[in-house]
């Protein structure tokens, strides 16, 4: 059974972009442990000269012409949740520092 | 129950004999009389009022109105609506208003129909009980001290409970299917890609579809008519059948159904089971022809399905980042920690080991023994339901290993929680349609019959789950 340790879960916290509290840490470790032993079932299962599946509707290649279309909405529409902005634009912290 | 079959309500509209605006308020009132359920999130009721009157107006001048003219419904709260906010029960979109709606819901309203709800539900649709729910969990309609299935628990509760006569839900892996199940009430899971996804929260692309929870299955059958069909705005949707969803072909007899051997296992509570099996019996005796058969990968579903939706789920909610909409951290110095504050603060515990799990078994290293491995394991679990579709023309189980379970029985350990899923899971998997129709009580809870059909058999489906649901009466 595949253990995660608490530096484990920190990384994939740090992956996930989550601020975990230690008691979180301590929490997922367990949980995520189970859940993972569970499904490692999946290891011995032979899937020998199978594909995978990504979707299922067998569909391929579903495109538009090349136009602009109305989806009916506004720039400002598309603002009015934004936590900050500026000229018409998402405002966010620094990026290039 | 107070309501008519909808498409009977749309024709009353029409000829004048009932108002629009007398439906609505039928339905808020009875959304308020059941307040105590928790089945709700927000009401529209300005909203709905005012479309009442629109349609009212219309008719007075002769005009016709559509196919569900004054029909009033919720929408499960992860449908983004004009008329209300749109929170996905979580307190990252608590108070988000969404720009634009969802296609079902465009559709629906392009008939007349009224939305005057949004419905609780686990939050992003995580759960199989709406015990995640930021805002607190629905109350079973048939005992409070019990779940209502989830992820769409308030749609299920909303349709028992007479607010509305049919209900939005989802399901990715049961998540319309076990709330119809454990409230007493139809829910469609229709074949991937019958219906629009265009304005639903995404949860897992693969596998996430839109459905009906209804009184009956002609109720269901005349929604999926309204809403189905390809959607420019979603590329996964595919053509619907020429014919319409409620023109039901009428017969059991002589049709070949296949009771899967694999969901009668020791698990399954004997008081389902009597009733699953008094269904077969009934099924039986109008004609069908009865088989037992085996799907040996479904022992594999459930694991295949907890790495697949895990991995799909950390992708779609990587965009719940404070930034640009929803729950942002104010007190953030840096871009990171912008990032991390909001997403610990504002996503259940569900959420966040459902992004764990998935954002590892898509990491470096580990892709091709999880993901890759599951999505294989996929390709073997549809090739056995296509083998098994050549020799029957539908499959026959119960829906859950139990009836409703009680609140916080399952909330402390995440695996008993998704053992809820192990008879629904497969179907998302494979693409098929699925429907379950309620079919007697065991320990004073309802039972629902799970039916499942081909990919785009949708139709099909719907005549044996209509026929078997005269059989009752």
């Amino acid at each position: 059974m595949t253990k995660f340790s608490t530096a484990d879960i920190r990384k994939l916290a740090r992956l996930c972009r989550l601020r975990l509290t230690d008691e979180e840490v301590v929490k997922y470790q367990n949980e995520l442990s189970n859940i993972l032993a569970y499904v490692e079932l999946l290891q011995d299962v032979d899937v020998n000269g199978l594909e995978p599946t990504s979707q299922v509707t067998g569909l391929t290649n579903v495109v538009r012409e090349d136009v602009e279309i109305d989806y009916g909405v506004t720039p400002a529409d598309l603002l009015k949740n934004a936590p900050a902005q500026s000229q018409n634009q998402f405002k966010v912290k620094r990026m290039i520092v | 129950m107070i309501w008519e079959p909808i498409a009977d309500i749309a024709k009353d509209v029409q000829a004048g004999k009932v108002t629009a605006k007398s439906l609505v308020q039928k339905s808020l009132k009875q959304i308020k009389d059941k307040e105590s359920y928790h089945a709700i999130l927000e009401v529209a009721e300005k909203r709905a009022l005012e479309r009442a009157d629109e349609i009212d107006a219309k008719v007075k001048k002769g005009e016709k109105v559509g196919r569900l003219a004054g029909v009033p419904f919720i929408a499960k709260d992860n449908f983004l609506t004009l008329a209300t906010k749109t929170t996905a029960a979580s307190h990252i979109l608590e108070n988000f208003e969404a720009p634009f709606q969802a296609t079902a819901i465009e559709k629906l309203e392009a008939e007349g129909a009224i939305l005057v709800a949004k419905a609780n539900l686990d939050a992003f649709a995580h759960g199989g009980s709406t015990e995640n729910s930021a805002f607190g969990p629905t109350l079973n309609p048939y005992d409070k001290t019990r779940v209502p299935g989830g992820s769409s628990g308030g749609s299920g509760a909303a349709v028992a409970l007479d607010m509305a006569p049919f209900a939005l839900g989802t399901d990715t892996g049961g998540s319309i299917r076990l709330p119809a199940n454990f409230c007493g009430v139809v829910g469609l899971k229709p074949t991937y890609g019958l219906v629009s996804r265009y304005g639903v929260v995404a949860m897992a692309s693969s596998t996430d579809v839109i459905g009906p929870l209804a009184r009956t299955v002609v109720d269901a059958a005349l929604v999926l008519d309204v809403m189905s069909g390809r959607d420019q705005f979603d590329g996964t949707t595919i053509d619907r059948d020429e014919k319409s969803y409620t023109e039901l072909p009428p017969e059991i007899k002589g049709k070949k159904i296949g009771v899967i051997k694999e969901y009668f296992t020791d698990g399954l509570d004997p008081a389902v089971k009597e009733q699953i099996d008094l269904a077969i019996a009934k099924l039986k005796k109008a004609g069908a022809e009865i088989v037992e058969v085996s799907l040996p990968s479904l022992d594999l579903a459930l694991a295949c399905y907890y790495i697949i939706v895990p991995a799909e789920v950390s992708s779609n909610l990587s965009r719940y980042d404070g930034q640009r909409y929803g729950l942002s951290a104010d007190d953030a110095t840096d871009l990171d920690s912008s990032y991390e504050l909001a997403r610990e603060r504002g996503f259940e515990g569900e959420n966040k080991r459902r992004i764990m799990i998935g954002t590892y078994v898509l990491s470096s290293g580990y892709y091709d023994a999880y993901y890759k491995k599951a999505q294989t394991v996929r390709t073997k679990l549809i090739n056995e339901f296509e083998d098994t579709f050549k020799k029957v023309d539908f499959l026959l189980g119960p829906t859950a290993p139990m009836t409703a379970f009680k609140l916080g029985e399952n909330v402390d350990d995440p695996l008993q929680m998704y053992l809820a899923d192990i008879m629904t899971v497969a179907v998302n998997l494979v693409g098929i349609p699925a429907i379950v129709v309620p079919t007697g009580t065991a320990n004073n809870l309802p039972v629902g019959l799970q039916l499942m059909a081909p990919q785009r058999a949708d139709r099909q489906l719907l005549g044996i789950a209509n026929a078997y649901e005269g059989l009752e009466s």
